[in-house]
């Protein structure tokens, strides 16, 4: 089957926005409604905040060295996409996947680092838990888990995401030609991190007005 | 298909990311600033980072302006959740501590039923 064949045959039309591929169009719009969804879990938790005369403060709870590091981690491994995209476009398979997986991989420390996290606030001196937290004060766990968990469950679905990608890649499913997959699922990646980075913000770093 | 992006300076994306992060942890553990100060500093450093990932790292600065457009939609969306949401904030502050809130408000109802 000819290039030009199967350019024709199976797209339409010309996508209005993003003449490359429609799949890019959708992943916007995807990721559109996502950012709501984010955008809606962010405001509810900072009204409960505001409206809170006893909040926690969170850089005493919840300590922000570590998730400073899971921050950084997470804008690498967007490097490491954007350098598999780039590997992509001058044709070279291999640099494509060796970044996707280096990319699968820094989504899965970060998990792992999230996990860690978790077990420390549940168990350690706060006792954090998703509905009480040092006895009666419930909104404050039950928003954090729910915020942090919802990204983390965004990380999971990257990293499989990410892994599906390699492998097609590895079957030579992507060329210099054609690497619109790899960019689609570098789109949601870096969506990922840049929720991370205003998660971080206003879950992490934001302080308690005096 | 190809050559139709021009390809940033990726490099130089990741050391501002990098950089503004450093600049964040830094700013939140800088307790001489004014709380005020303090947060809206860490605000904006927050929405430059996520201009750059989206600019730089989604391309956005190389697609057609009107896609930029459907990429805002959420933040003008929830700008105005936000604003939906200001009302609820004006009244008076709620203590998560239930039990507590409930022993104070049996406490502040006791007094008016002595006086029976």
């Amino acid at each position: 089957m000819s290039h030009a064949t199967t350019m024709h045959a199976v797209e339409p039309a010309e996508s209005p926005l993003t003449p490359e591929s429609w799949g890019k169009l959708g992943m916007w719009i995807f990721l559109a409604g996502d950012a709501m969804t984010f955008g809606s879990l962010l405001a509810g938790y900072g009204a409960l905040r505001a409206g809170s005369l006893d909040w926690p403060d969170p850089t005493k709870v919840l300590g922000i060295n570590l998730t400073a590091l899971m921050t950084f981690l997470l804008i690498c491994s967007s490097v490491t996409m954007v350098k598999g995209l780039s590997a992509i476009r001058h044709g070279d398979q291999k640099g494509m996947r060796n970044f996707l997986l280096l990319t699968a991989l820094g989504g899965a420390i970060f998990l792992g680092l999230q996990a860690y996290e978790w077990t420390h606030l549940m168990t350690g001196e706060h006792k954090v838990l998703f509905t009480t937290f040092g006895g009666q004060k419930s909104l404050f766990g039950a928003t954090f888990y729910a915020i942090t968990g919802f990204h983390g469950a965004h990380v999971t679905g990257g990293v499989i995401y990410l892994l599906v990608v390699a492998m097609r890649g590895m079957r030579g499913k992507y060329s210099a030609e054609n690497y619109n997959g790899v960019e689609i699922a570098g789109l949601y990646w870096h969506f990922v991190d840049l929720v991370w980075i205003l998660v971080f913000t206003f879950i992490y770093l934001i302080p308690n007005p005096a | 298909m190809s050559g139709t992006h021009q390809e940033p300076n990726y490099m130089a994306v990741f050391y501002s990311l990098a950089v503004l992060t450093a600049v964040e942890v830094g700013v939140a553990y800088f307790k001489a600033l004014p709380l005020l100060v303090m947060g809206l500093l860490l605000v904006v450093l927050a929405l430059v980072k996520a201009f750059l990932v989206g600019m730089y790292f989604m391309h956005l600065k190389f697609e057609k302006r009107t896609l930029g457009i459907i990429a805002l939609t959420p933040l003008i969306l929830c700008t105005l959740l936000i604003i939906a949401l200001l009302p609820d904030l004006t009244g008076t502050k709620r203590k998560s501590d239930t039990t507590a809130a409930v022993a104070e408000a049996q406490h502040e109802a006791a007094p008016a039923a002595e006086g029976h």
